[in-house]
């Protein structure tokens, strides 16, 4: 077995081909487990057809569709022109007169409309081909950002809104207290900081029911803060976040020399002097990594907005997204999948970037503990 | 001057260049924030929010005397965190408990201030009251008014405000066309308005007049009056006396006839009570329990020993392309929790999911993920594996790479087998460094909202709780959540936040034992 190799890294066995190459098989099979339901969803993404049941791995080439008439007729309006978007089977194409009849031709899949061959006034006859429906790869990213009832674009823009003001918000707060418990020795600063500690045990998810109803009652009073607005939520996200964020910064704090500061109130510099204008700037790579987690955590928070946001103009991405997996899920796969792509990207270049840092923290929380 | 004590140096600053400047912005900073926190206060008290006045009054007269005396110059840093915290984390844990022993919910949702403030806006018309025929006008404003002609042909206008006695129309005269800045309304468009204009009160506050039927208007008269001394409402309506009944948080008559608006009011310990005594809420509830114990060690278990798995397979240098390895393997870590059970939710559906085809590719009848109680659980956790097993990757990669490896030398002189190694070195070591992850990690799961809610929101549900909307996969938090937000059945906020009291305490229980074993607020203590 290789097994001395894999635990002593620095006096390897000669290779023992058979176990080295089933370890590998093994990382093969743990990738393809980690990394399917990604290769699927992007396949999902880029299917024309938007549902679930005709969905393969490789997406189909989109194809373009001689739309032929079934039986004769005359045209009387055009009410989708070339280029425009039909939605599912919903969009009405043409609309003809059969046996004196009004009737509405339907486009019969996803697609863009391309290529009307007759004019208005024109007649048909049964087999005559009418237009055509084009496709593209991206027609469920085209979908996910026109659909008046879904407001994806709106989902978006709050959630980076509400995400950027709170990470914002967090570590100013935070830096300010880290500073002072870093900075200052004074009456209760340990036991104060032990309450945080404690407080911090006790995720505010938990105690949502009471939020809800706490802004409910402000929301009354002082609407800018109630239910269904960013600036309720943004208040509860920045409450929660305060006790680990300060702890997490006093110890940045920490490891800037005091002489530092001492040095410059020799020189005559208040505290907040000291502080704006040299140790701020010093910590603010850390700062700036914090602000960035902290805008992650934000971003795909999904509880507590969905308890507080209830109308789809201020829901964020999250609750969009939810939205799209409650109803209708197999029927708005393709566009659901363009959709959580959009809104997993953040994250996905954000930790896989920031990994080495990410696995040193966890790591080093690890060996600490 | 370097000698300078903190306080002093606190002091001296305040004498800086800037001082004034920034004393003026701490003055105005306050000044905004109290006059929002008294408004607040203020209204909170009119309804009778007591513990929302009490809590923002007292947070800011804390912010205000930190900000304002000298010698608590350090604390002013932290109080506008302090305050955060307060509001957002402090009082709603303080609020849960409150609430949990009382019956919020609906039928119950306003305070009993709130309900008498309600009631005192009510009116009716009394029997012996004036009663009008009316015409509907309407201004440039699109406000309403109301031509009323009484019983003996005498003329009135009354409008949003305002009511008078028509002069200049003589009675039996035909009504005008406008009157007053006011447009009389065709009979088609007062029948489209009149709907409109029911809703509202003409006349002055002492002389309110509605729209009582399609010709009747009348003159309101207040309907509920508070008795303070009986504690009682009394009915001008119908003479009835509706005491207030906290058991029930209802204005009851003695005939048991309750008003239609219930308020807050104190039950005591009855929703826990109801844990016990409630075969529709104890029985599920325990399951519940039961699950989401075992939901949390399989979840801890499995996602610890994949990823201790992984972990050592890539300590192996010889591994080609380890980094590489390692970058695909935390993929999903990477991607948002919601996101991933989604997609997974969508692999596993029953018709159409590529992982049913696959099954049924085969000729075997795929599992029912989302309807069989059992498939359901073992699909949680197989999402959960995918979600948390990089995690516990990372982590051990980290806790094996910090093993000093002359341990191993030593072990390899005895002549330890690979297991041997394994089983009393690397893994007793490895726990140590990993143990209070683990925990961590269960009481996370604990409260592993996302991946219930997303999978199948808590469904299947279960039969036994009849009304009450407990699921197969449901956990403490997400059935705490189905209880005051599930819709269709009534929230109950007082139960709900009785079961996230219960959590709080099994979590405090978790984490307190944690911190015994791992000695770890001596640690955290040593770091202040």
């Amino acid at each position: 077995m290789s097994s001395e190799a894999k635990l002593k890294p620095g006096k390897a066995r000669p290779a023992l081909t058979l176990g080295l190459s089933m370890q590998i098989a093994i990382l093969v099979i743990a990738v393809i487990f980690a990394l399917f339901p990604v290769v699927w969803i992007l396949s999902a993404a880029l299917n024309p057809s938007q549902s679930m049941n005709s969905q393969s791995v490789v997406p189909p080439l989109p194809e373009t569709r001689i739309v032929v008439a079934e039986e004769a007729g005359v045209l009387l309006e055009i009410a989708a022109p070339n280029g425009s978007r039909v939605e599912r089977s919903a969009g009405t194409i043409l609309l003809v007169e059969v046996d004196g009849e009004r009737k509405e031709l339907r486009a019969p899949k996803n697609g863009y409309v391309q290529n009307i061959r007759l004019r208005v006034g024109d007649s048909f006859e049964p087999g005559e081909a009418l237009y055509d429906i084009g496709s593209s790869y991206l027609i469920n990213f085209d979908t996910l950002f026109n659909t008046e009832r879904k407001p994806y674009v709106r989902w978006l823009l709050n959630s980076v809104a509400i995400a950027t003001i709170t990470s914002f918000l967090v570590v100013m707060v935070t830096a300010l207290s880290a500073y002072s418990f870093s900075r200052f020795r004074f009456k209760g600063r340990r036991g104060l900081l032990m309450l945080i500690l404690l407080v911090q045990v006790f995720p505010n998810l938990l105690a949502m029911v009471a939020i809800f109803l706490m802004l409910q009652q402000i929301g009354n009073h002082i609407p800018f803060f109630g239910l269904n607005t960013a600036g309720g939520l943004i208040l509860v996200y920045v409450g929660g976040a305060m006790g680990i964020n300060i702890w997490l910064m006093k110890g940045f704090f920490d490891s800037v020399p005091r002489d530092i500061d001492e040095s410059a109130m020799v020189d005559g510099c208040g505290h907040w002097q000291t502080y704006w204008r040299l140790i701020f700037p010093l910590v603010r790579p850390v700062l700036v990594v914090v602000g960035i987690l902290s805008f992650v955590g934000t971003f795909n928070e999904f509880v507590l907005a969905r308890v507080l946001l209830r109308d789809k103009e201020s829901w964020t991405l999250m609750v969009g997204l939810w939205g799209y997996i409650s109803d209708n899920f197999a029927r708005d796969w393709g566009i659901f999948a363009a959709g959580a792509i959009i809104g997993a990207i953040p994250t996905l270049i954000i930790y896989l970037s920031l990994q080495d840092q990410i696995v040193g923290g966890l790591t080093q929380g690890s060996v600490k503990g | 001057m370097a000698t300078l004590l903190q306080g002093s140096k606190a002091k001296r600053s305040e004498f800086s260049t800037r001082s004034v400047l920034r004393l003026a912005a701490t003055y105005l900073g306050l000044a905004v924030l109290d006059a929002m926190a008294l408004y607040l206060v203020y209204v909170f008290a009119l309804d009778g929010v007591w513990e929302l006045a009490i809590t923002i009054g007292v947070i800011t007269l804390l912010v205000n005397v930190i900000n304002l005396r000298g010698d608590l110059y350090p604390l002013r840093w932290i109080s506008p965190a302090l305050a955060l915290m307060g509001l957002m984390v402090v009082f709603p844990i303080i609020y849960t408990v409150y609430v949990s022993l009382t019956n919020y919910g609906d039928g119950n949702l306003l305070t009993k201030q709130q309900v008498l403030n309600l009631l005192a806006g009510e009116t009716y018309l009394p029997e012996g009251g004036k009663v009008y025929r009316w015409n509907l006008y309407q201004n440039a404003a699109g406000d309403y008014a109301l031509w009323l002609t009484d019983a003996d042909d005498g003329y009135f206008f009354a409008t949003l405000g305002e009511f008078e006695a028509v002069r200049s129309v003589a009675a039996g005269d035909d009504l005008p066309e406008e009157y007053g800045g006011y447009r009389q309304l065709d009979r088609g468009e007062a029948l489209r308005a009149s709907r409109e204009a029911q809703e509202l009160s003409f006349g002055t506050a002492a002389l309110q007049i509605g729209i009582a039927g399609r010709k009747e208007a009348g003159e309101f008269a207040q309907r509920y009056v508070y008795r303070a001394d009986e504690d009682a409402v009394l009915d001008n309506k119908t003479s009835a006396l509706f005491y207030a009944n906290y058991e029930t948080g209802q204005f009851e008559n003695d005939d048991g006839d309750t008003l239609r608006t219930g308020f807050i009011s104190g039950t005591g310990f009855k929703n826990y009570v109801r844990f016990v005594t409630s075969p529709a809420i104890s029985g599920p509830l325990a399951r519940i329990f039961a699950w989401t114990i075992g939901f949390s060690l399989a979840s801890v278990v499995s996602t610890f020993t994949v990823g201790l798995l992984f972990a050592l397979l890539m300590q192996n240098e010889r591994i080609p392309y380890r980094k590489a390895f390692r970058t695909l393997l935390i993929v999903p870590y990477a991607i948002p929790a919601l996101i991933s059970v989604a997609i997974w939710k969508g692999m596993l559906n029953s018709n159409l999911g590529v992982i049913s085809n696959a099954i049924a590719s085969l000729g075997i009848q795929p599992p029912p993920f989302f309807i069989d109680p059992g498939w359901s659980k073992f699909g949680i956790l197989l999402i959960n594996l995918w979600l948390g097993y990089p995690y516990f990757m990372l982590v051990c990669s980290g806790a094996l790479a910090s093993i000093p490896s002359d341990m191993y030398e030593a072990a390899e002189v005895d002549g330890a087998t690979w297991w041997e190694k394994f089983h009393a070195l690397t893994l007793p070591m490895l726990l140590v460094a990993v143990g209070p992850l683990l925990i961590a990690s269960f009481t996370y799961n604990f409260n592993n909202f996302v991946i219930i809610e997303a999978y199948n929101e808590g469904g299947p549900p279960m039969v036994e709780s009849g009304t009450l909307p407990a699921g197969h996969t449901d956990i403490l938090i997400s059935y705490a959540y189905r209880l005051a937000f599930g819709g269709g059945r009534g929230a109950d906020f007082g139960l709900a936040s009785a079961i996230t009291i219960i959590i709080f305490v099994l979590v405090a229980g978790v984490t307190l034992a944690q911190f015994r074993l791992t000695k770890g607020w001596e640690e955290t203590s040593e770091n202040v």
